[in-house]
């Protein structure tokens, strides 16, 4: 691998100006002078998205899977399309099988709710980790709590990574569900979510895939997987906020009851009991947010325009660049994988001195956007004994200016703060 | 690069160099203070002596604005009564929500360093830590 220095960036540069220029097709990027650099919290949304939204409020606005008449046909049409792009998106058997929700934290609330709650039992295990996102964690406390089943966390090794040895060790035969992120928010490594789906199969349990932050960046396939559940976020991939998918195995799904209740989701309501719909309607109750999901089927258009391979590829180029540049400032720590490889465009780090709040606030006077904090991951920063941290994250859209800038912004923030460069 | 920064040296002085750091062996209460949802963590003491604030210093972690404004509230409120510490608790506060008059601003000395916080509402509740801690420990003791 050359080492990236100046040739190097020339290069890519000039692959750059061969290659579409990929802000164009953001409205918000096109209009501000911002280097966005906050991807894994949620990403841009480009005019497709935003046109695919608006286009079905002017045109085929009716309430799906209701009405009678030809505009609820077409809208109802609109909706179940946008379902069946998703279920070819993650290489799911069947459309019955996803589930729209707002985001990945309520795909994983109903899967605690409907599946926890009724399925595990007191001397039950569930495993996690201990680099999940709140939202992997707080719901199976809640499930621990109520059914007296026991939480155990699988820790990881200090670049992040989970050993074979590890996972072998912690499942046994009460793991009863396990639920595992495909790629870390806050060390962007990809975890060994296939091996823990057989060896928790193996004996008899269930697992849940968080997908939140791989969705955006690789290509899912479910089947391949052979994951019980897996969720993600329509934000993170450019879609609207407000819609997320729960992605579950037709026979979990079939035996769960529904998670919320109300309209849209019966056959039959007496006074006293009710029959609900088949699957995945018995799960989406209320008026859903249809236009969203025709945003997310317009998102998943645009990336396969691009390709999955070539976002990855571009993204990884960019976190080379990134991490090699981060690497030679002195006092810049960054958190996880030495390997710019096993970071999926996230970098999160440290400054010697600085408070993480601090780091992103002067970034931010150089209008560099990142995050700061935990992460929603306060037991990993635990765990790794740091308080907090800040968060750089790319998309493909991003380019090298953007890293120049921070790059640039982060060799004065010392000085900035009143300490040696 | 931005020349509008609220980094100024007063703010990054007292954090790099606080002179109040530290644990105070006679102190006559103390108080935590804490902002939940970003760390910031502070403990507050206090010596008060016939209604004066003679001594006072904190420990704690957190954000640049969090410590420094700690540090510079306390350089203020030493030496002052209770009331008039509170007075300048509530003027801090109005200068942080924009509200306070320039005249009003001199009044907090050093402490008016922090007066662009209140162009940053995510930044409001690191400022403002070391004060309402104050605030809530003189009431109690009244």
């Amino acid at each position: 691998m050359p080492k990236h220095s100046l040739t190097a960036s020339f290069l890519l540069r000039q692959m750059e100006a061969k290659m579409r220029n990929y802000k164009d097709d953001f409205p918000l990027l096109k209009s501000t002078d911002i280097s966005y650099l906050d991807n894994a919290a949620t990403e841009q949304r480009p005019a497709v998205v935003l046109e695919a939204v608006r286009d079905f409020y002017e045109h085929s606005n009716a309430n799906p899977l209701r009405g009678l008449y030809s505009l609820a046909y077409d809208a109802t049409e609109h909706y179940e399309n946008a379902r069946e792009k998703v279920r070819g998106f993650i290489k799911a058997p069947k459309t019955s099988e996803i589930v729209f929700t707002r985001n990945t934290t309520e795909s994983i609330n109903l899967v605690a709710y409907s599946y926890g709650l009724n399925f595990l039992h007191e001397d039950d295990e569930i495993l996690i980790t201990i680099s999940e996102h709140h939202s992997n964690i707080l719901p199976w406390q809640m499930v621990a709590k109520k059914t007296g089943a026991k939480l155990k966390y699988l820790e990881c090794e200090p670049d992040g990574s989970y050993s074979s040895e590890k996972l072998r060790a912690a499942v046994t035969e009460h793991t009863k569900l396990a639920a595992m992120a495909q790629v870390s928010n806050v060390l962007g490594s990809e975890n060994p979510v296939k091996e823990l789906i057989s060896l928790v199969h193996g004996n008899g349990g269930a697992v849940l895939v968080d997908a939140a932050q791989s969705a955006p960046h690789m290509a899912i396939d479910v089947s391949d997987l052979d994951c019980d559940f897996l969720a993600f976020s329509g934000h993170k991939m450019m879609a609207p906020m407000g819609i997320g998918v729960l992605y579950g195995k037709e026979e979990l799904l079939e035996k769960m009851p529904p998670f919320l209740s109300g309209g849209e989701m019966i056959e039959y309501v007496t006074r006293d009991s009710a029959t609900y719909a088949e699957l995945p309607h018995k799960f989406e109750a209320g008026t859903v947010s249809a236009g969203d999901a025709i945003g997310l089927s317009a998102a998943i258009d645009y990336i396969e325009s691009i390709g999955m391979d070539n976002i990855h590829s571009r993204e990884t180029e960019l976190t080379r660049l990134l991490f090699e540049e981060m690497q030679k400032i002195p006092h810049v720590n960054i958190i996880g994988s030495p390997d710019y490889r096993n970071h999926s465009g996230i970098v999160s780090f440290t400054v010697d001195g600085v408070h993480p709040h601090d780091i992103s606030a002067i970034l931010d006077e150089d209008k560099v956007a990142i995050r700061a904090g935990h992460h929603c991951a306060q037991p990993l920063h635990a765990f790794l004994g740091i308080r907090s941290s800040a968060r750089a994250s790319l998309a493909f859209y991003n380019d090298e200016s953007d890293i120049e800038r921070f790059i640039k912004s982060l060799k004065t923030l010392r000085r900035r703060m009143g300490l040696g460069e | 690069m931005a020349n509008n920064t609220f980094y100024n040296e007063v703010l990054t002085d007292h954090n790099l160099y606080p002179q109040y750091k530290g644990t105070l062996e006679d102190a006559t209460c103390a108080l935590e203070g804490v902002n939940p949802s970003c760390g910031d963590d502070i403990v507050l003491q206090l010596k008060v002596e016939n209604g004066v604030i003679v001594d006072g210093s904190f420990e704690g972690d957190g954000c640049a604005i969090s410590q420094a404004s700690v540090d510079i509230m306390l350089d203020l409120i030493i030496g002052k009564t209770k009331e008039e510490a509170q007075h300048l608790s509530d003027l801090f506060l109005r200068m942080i929500k924009g509200e306070a008059s320039d005249d009003e601003i001199e009044e907090l000395e050093e402490a008016g360093a922090l007066k662009d916080v209140s162009h940053m509402p995510s930044r409001v509740k690191c400022a403002v830590l070391g004060w309402r801690t104050m605030s809530e420990m003189l009431g109690k003791t009244e």
